[in-house]
């Protein structure tokens, strides 16, 4: 029973981590520059597609994963100086439907190039069965993601909160032409935050490749619960976007592992058979709900 | 002048009945973009293989086949097939791989009196009450592989199994098929969300159960991420995995590779089946695409080289629909899955193979047929179905 439940809050950690590395750079990209990038979920998808085929190409994760990501962050970087810097100053509806078009012509470029069929990645040997502690089992890679997850929560934080370019990114944020009177040059520091945004999304693309199929259309399912996780923690913080995927990582963890046990303890087999895996599915989404009854702006605000 | 040379060129087309016609058009609508465009693909590819081989005729007449893709959504699927059968007016349709959309399609092309060759979808509907004479399965009846899991898990005498679906109408089907077979102790019952990514919490529960079999059915996506999942939680070493052979055929082997390794699936068809029929087809199709043919391919193949027949039995008069019919039931082909014939409801009896993942010579990870599951299987619905 200790086995499991600590099983199971491991699995929550690890899950939450995982939506962190997705929603950090969406809440940014949202919060920051106030441009809403549903295209979030096609850099995840495009970046697990490089990380995938240059792992092929090199025969190893940890270069495949290397040269993924920088390849990720180039195409963001393409991406910001031809169509992203035009958005920033048109209306949300705008960028909704460029963003939009972004989904559909990545998805068939990544089914032109790859084919419509899943691709191969997987974790390197060493990572590829479960670690032992005693009796206590767990998967080394998702290990790995934990620990990948802590580190890039930690250096966000260092580079938000103590750097002076973190300093100018919030300024820029607050105040855009107080910042450029200031002699700042936002444009470029846009860019960068865009780029970091990219590859952090890539990033996570390449670490849950091997858990995940690598996919045309995988960014849309994970697109949905980062903007869940982005609205509980308020757009635009990071300590809320790490705060929303522990809640969120959590929570559906939990009730996929309670709920259905639960109601069977409480209801008919039959009744509790229907209802618990449907309860458990919009657990999630009526935990959003009720966090913004009571605070609209999310937990974090970035802008109180 | 012209106007009543079109006039009488009409009253002409309208009375001479059951000639032969000049042209065959097949309307293909199938899922070709989107997660679900994987089957929809192989399809396309598997009858487009077939077209080929016959130089682009059905039955010695030139075919057209016009393709479209339903984007896994029925609207579109019927938007589709209705300008195929109005417009286009179409001699056959085919190609639709998710039942949902099957159902949506259906009763337009049936009223329309047009044949449906379906290479993918066998919702029990169309084998049961509601069968039709227009309606014709290539394939399988849905619940047919999962019976054949069901078989071998019994017969193989796992006593504790716990099965896995999403949690909507084809799992529950899933279930109610294997268990129509597999008679042992059901230890638990999971049902997950429909597009779940993470499988963790359900693997910690599984790991607590500790089944010696799991028989798992999630389509596409869903049963890569839990494959996956399932051997890096360590969980293969003492519980046997399951699955229809859907969940484990070339695509998905393709994209989760040596962790399969040992993983039994149930199929009507495999690549390695021995008949000059199959060689030809998996030789010309690794030549033609480059990658091995699913069963998808196999069946989007034979739903072909059946209009073929068809077509050539009734020396290309496809406008007498009662000879047609007789033509497509007598099945005047020979199927890349060997023999076998058509049921009163127009779904397949046929065997059903065991298939395990294991390394070719050449190393390649892939299925091998390991033996018969069921000889000469009928579907569990045909006793419900009268057809007219």
């Amino acid at each position: 029973m200790t086995q499991l439940f600590l099983e199971q809050a491991l699995n929550g950690l690890q899950f939450g981590l995982m939506l962190f590395l997705l929603a950090a750079g969406l809440t940014l990209v949202f919060g920051i520059m106030d441009c809403i990038n549903l295209a979030h979920g096609s850099l995840y998808m495009v970046g697990a597609y490089f990380v995938a085929a240059a792992t092929q190409a090199a025969d190893s994760f940890w270069i495949g994963l290397g040269a993924g990501v920088a390849g990720a962050a180039v195409l963001g970087l393409l991406l910001e100086l031809s169509l992203f810097r035009q958005l920033y100053k048109r209306d949300h509806l705008s960028q909704v439907l460029a963003t939009f078009a972004l989904i559909l012509i990545a998805n068939e470029a990544v089914r032109v190039i790859w084919g419509a069929q899943p691709v191969m990645l997987n974790p390197p040997d060493a990572l590829a069965g479960p670690v032992e502690i005693g009796d206590f089992f767990y998967p080394a890679y998702r290990l790995v993601i934990i620990a990948f997850g802590l580190a890039v929560a930690g250096l966000l934080y260092l580079l938000v909160a103590k750097s002076r370019v973190g300093m100018w990114v919030r300024a820029g944020a607050s105040n855009r032409e107080m910042t450029e009177a200031l002699g700042i040059n936002v444009r470029a520091l846009f860019t960068a935050v865009f780029v970091f945004g990219t590859a952090l999304c890539a990033l996570a693309g390449g670490l849950l490749g091997p858990l995940l199929a690598v996919q045309v259309g995988m960014g849309e399912s994970v697109l949905i619960l980062a903007f869940v996780v982005i609205i509980i923690g308020g757009i635009g913080s990071i300590r809320g976007a790490l705060v929303g995927s522990l809640i969120v990582g959590s929570v559906d963890t939990l009730g996929r592992a309670l709920l259905p046990t639960l109601l069977r303890a409480l209801l008919p087999a039959d009744a509790a058979s229907t209802l618990g895996p449907a309860l458990a599915s919009i657990l999630i989404y009526l935990l959003m709900a009720g966090i913004l009854f009571f605070k609209p702006q999310g937990l974090f605000p970035a802008r109180a | 002048m012209s106007l009543r040379l079109t006039a009488l060129a009409a009253a002409l087309m309208l009375a001479g009945s059951a000639h032969a016609a000049d042209q065959i058009k097949v309307g293909l609508v199938s899922t070709l973009s989107g997660p679900g465009a994987g089957l929809g693909v192989d399809i396309r590819d598997g009858f487009n293989l077939a077209m080929k081989q016959l130089n682009g005729k059905l039955g010695g007449l030139p075919a057209e086949v016009l393709i479209a893709d339903d984007q896994q959504s029925p609207d579109i699927a019927k938007q589709a097939a209705d300008r195929f059968l109005k417009k286009d007016k179409v001699d056959f349709m085919t190609g639709i791989v998710f039942s949902n959309i099957m159902l949506a399609v259906g009763p337009s092309v049936f009223e329309n009196k047009t044949f449906y060759i379906s290479a993918n979808a066998g919702p029990s509907q169309y084998a049961g009450e509601q069968c039709n004479p227009f309606f014709f399965n290539v394939a399988w009846q849905n619940d047919n592989l999962h019976e054949a899991v069901g078989k071998i898990v019994q017969d193989k005498g796992y006593k504790n199994v716990v099965i896995v679906t999403p949690n909507y109408p084809g799992g529950k089907d899933a279930v109610s098929g294997f268990k129509r077979y597999y008679k042992g102790k059901v230890a638990d019952e999971v049902y997950t969300k429909l597009g779940q990514l993470d499988y963790a919490a359900e693997l910690a529960q599984i790991r607590a159960t500790k089944p010696d079999a799991l028989f798992f059915f999630l389509p596409g996506g869903m049963g890569i991420n839990f494959v996956k999942q399932f051997v890096s939680a360590g969980l293969s070493r003492d519980t046997q995995l399951f699955a229809p052979g859907f969940s484990a055929d070339e695509d998905v082997i393709k994209a989760v590779g040596g962790s399969m390794l040992g993983m039994f699936n149930s199929s009507h068809w495999a690549h390695d089946m021995d008949n000059a029929e199959n060689k030809r087809f998996v030789a010309d199709f690794q030549k033609e695409y480059n990658r091995l043919p699913s069963l998808y391919a196999s069946q989007g193949y034979d739903a072909a080289l059946m209009m073929d027949g068809a077509v050539r039995d009734v020396k290309g008069k496809v406008d007498d629909k009662a000879a047609l019919q007789k033509a497509l039931e007598a099945k005047r082909f020979k199927s890349v899955r060997g023999d076998f014939k058509f049921n009163t409801n127009h779904y397949p009896v046929q065997n059903y193979y065991l298939r395990a993942i294991g390394k070719d010579a050449n190393g390649r990870v892939t299925n091998k047929t390991m033996g018969t599951i069921f000889t000469n299987h009928a579907d569990a619905y045909v006793a419900s179905c009268k057809m007219k």
